[in-house]
């Protein structure tokens, strides 16, 4: 292979992006996976598209503007998510396409160049500078750091958020204490994947590695072997085709998740289930 | 011990008035448990059963009255101290089979409110979890995943998981139900040989007139968040008293243990 592409800074940027974006992001979506909350994730990530933008528009720093509003929307619907008096997902969907219809009122409210606005919805991470790359840096290592730290509080609240708080775990703390996290990472990662594909890089290599294992810790290895493997097969392909980087990182993620899918020894167990105990019922 | 107890009493519940969501689920209740007393709570759906239980661990939100447990008086900053030394067991839950966890994983998570934060997991909580695991005839599947195991076998994992707590008091709150006729008496006898053994503090709680361990030292009849009556289960679980409870008419509630009994 040509690895000549490695010797322009501006790949050098894009491989070191994709690596702590990916790791970062696969970490979050091994709790959005297993606590079942993707829609949460989803209006996350929205919500910090449309802060983007609004940054764009009104001339201050778009990462400010989409950390601000992710918080925000993570603070409305922690708490409906929390009380759990009904399926918060009607909310939360409310809320979503809230987000989204602000994204696209502050896009077209944008007075001149639409292309800051394109590049925060489909990413251009060959375009990320050095300050850009410390920034995921900081973040990657701190959602790292702190899942190592608190991983016995985590691996409980993530199992069970009431058996956990009934062990004298300060469940709710590390449930907010994820949120938090998930609006910091979408909003480093939005530069190089863009808003409206953020999610998935979140999403698909921790499904896919959750076809494989039984053990929590397994998961998050592979989950951000996964989101860097998807970064980087996906950075090539945009590199090679001129195609956006968002695009193809994406893409890549979606088809390793496909393959997971049809590979995972979780459903040959299933199937060997269903098949002991169908011949158990003709014994 | 977290306080001062007074004499032998740790349970000691004062006129309590506590709200769940919007109602009132408990209306001036009063309690007293001493150390080592095995206690059945009995009463139909919305009595307050649950909500007494969530007094005891410090998670119910106390309008009036005073609660100490353990030498602990009931504040909204004292609950994750009482929580490590509390143990519950809640209805069996919807557990998703692909889990990554096992149990032996879930057991650990018992140890895991004890060890307080920046500590791991050492050699003896291993043998700790060992111990319980064995206890609960569970050593066997402990590599197994946990979404794999039936209802009855979850149910023995949550028991070892608070036992693992080592736990001063032991709260079970409908630790039976949705199990099949077996595992609910599997569970009832575990629970029995527990509290013969370790003489630790259980409050039970149960709907179910067949799930009530006889081996209780008293019964506690719970209805619209008032304590109803208390005293023996022999002296308590009759006809006419369960009639009164339940607001069924006396004929029904005998056909209705009959028909529990046959099954």
């Amino acid at each position: 292979m040509d690895l000549s592409i490695l010797s322009y800074q501006f790949m050098q940027n894009a491989f070191l992006a994709a690596f702590l974006g990916g790791i970062a992001c696969a970490t979050i979506g091994v709790f959005v996976v297993l606590m079942h909350m993707p829609f949460i994730g989803v209006c996350m990530a929205h919500a910090a598209f449309a802060g983007a933008l609004l940054g764009a528009w009104l001339g201050f720093n778009p990462l400010l503007g989409a950390f601000s509003m992710s918080i925000l929307s993570a603070a409305i619907i922690g708490p409906l998510a929390d009380r759990g008096e009904m399926n918060p997902e009607t909310s939360v969907g409310a809320i979503f396409s809230l987000m989204l219809g602000l994204a696209f009122l502050f896009m077209g409210l944008m007075p001149v160049t639409k292309s800051v606005a394109l590049e925060l919805m489909w990413g251009s991470i060959l375009t990320n500078t050095s300050s850009d790359i410390i920034l995921l840096a900081i973040v990657s290592v701190i959602v790292v750091g702190l899942v190592s730290l608190f991983y016995k509080e985590i691996q409980a609240t993530v199992f069970h958020r009431d058996m956990a708080l009934s062990v004298g775990i300060p469940a709710s703390v590390v449930f907010y204490g994820i949120l938090f996290l998930t609006g910091a990472t979408i909003t480093v990662s939005l530069r190089s994947i863009g808003g409206l594909l953020i999610f998935s890089l979140i999403l698909n290599p921790a499904a896919a590695a959750y076809q494989f294992t039984y053990s929590m810790k397994r998961m998050f290895f592979l989950a951000a072997i996964f989101g860097v493997i998807s970064g980087w097969i996906g950075l090539l392909f945009s590199y090679f085709f001129n195609i956006p980087s968002g695009a193809t990182i994406v893409i890549t993620s979606s088809i390793i998740f496909i393959i997971a899918i049809a590979f995972s020894p979780k459903r040959k167990v299933k199937r060997w289930q269903a098949k002991n105990s169908a011949e158990g019922m003709h014994d | 011990m977290i306080g001062n107890e007074t004499g032998n009493t740790v349970i000691d519940i004062e006129n309590a008035v506590v709200s769940y969501r919007e109602d009132i689920a408990l209306r001036g209740v009063s309690l007293r448990v001493k150390r080592g007393e095995f206690v059945g709570i009995v009463g139909p759906n919305g009595a307050g059963k649950t909500t007494l239980l969530t007094l005891v661990n410090g998670l119910a939100r106390l309008l009036q009255g005073q609660v100490s447990v353990l030498g602990c008086q009931f504040t909204s900053g004292t609950g994750h101290v009482l929580r490590k030394k509390v143990g519950y067991v809640a209805q069996m839950m919807s557990l998703d089979p692909r889990m990554p966890m096992s149990v032996h994983d879930v057991v650990m998570i018992g140890r895991y409110g004890r060890l307080g934060l920046f500590k791991r997991p050492s050699k003896h909580d291993h043998k700790i979890v060992d111990k319980v695991l064995e206890l609960v005839s569970m050593t066997p599947l402990a590599n197994r995943p946990i979404g794999h195991l039936s209802g009855g076998e979850q149910q023995r994992v949550a028991i070892a998981r608070c036992l693992a707590q080592e736990p001063e008091i032991f709260l079970l709150d409908e630790p039976t139900a949705s199990l099949d006729w077996k595992s609910k008496m599997d569970i009832l006898e575990l629970v029995k040989m527990i509290h013969q053994s370790q003489k630790l503090t259980t409050l039970f709680v149960t709907h179910d007139l067949s799930a009530i361990p006889v081996s209780c030292n008293r019964l506690i009849l719970m209805k619209d968040g008032f304590i109803w009556n208390q005293g023996g289960v022999s002296e308590l679980l009759t006809d006419t008293q369960l009639s009164k409870l339940y607001d069924m008419p006396v004929h029904m509630v005998q056909r209705h243990r009959q028909e529990a009994v046959a099954a």
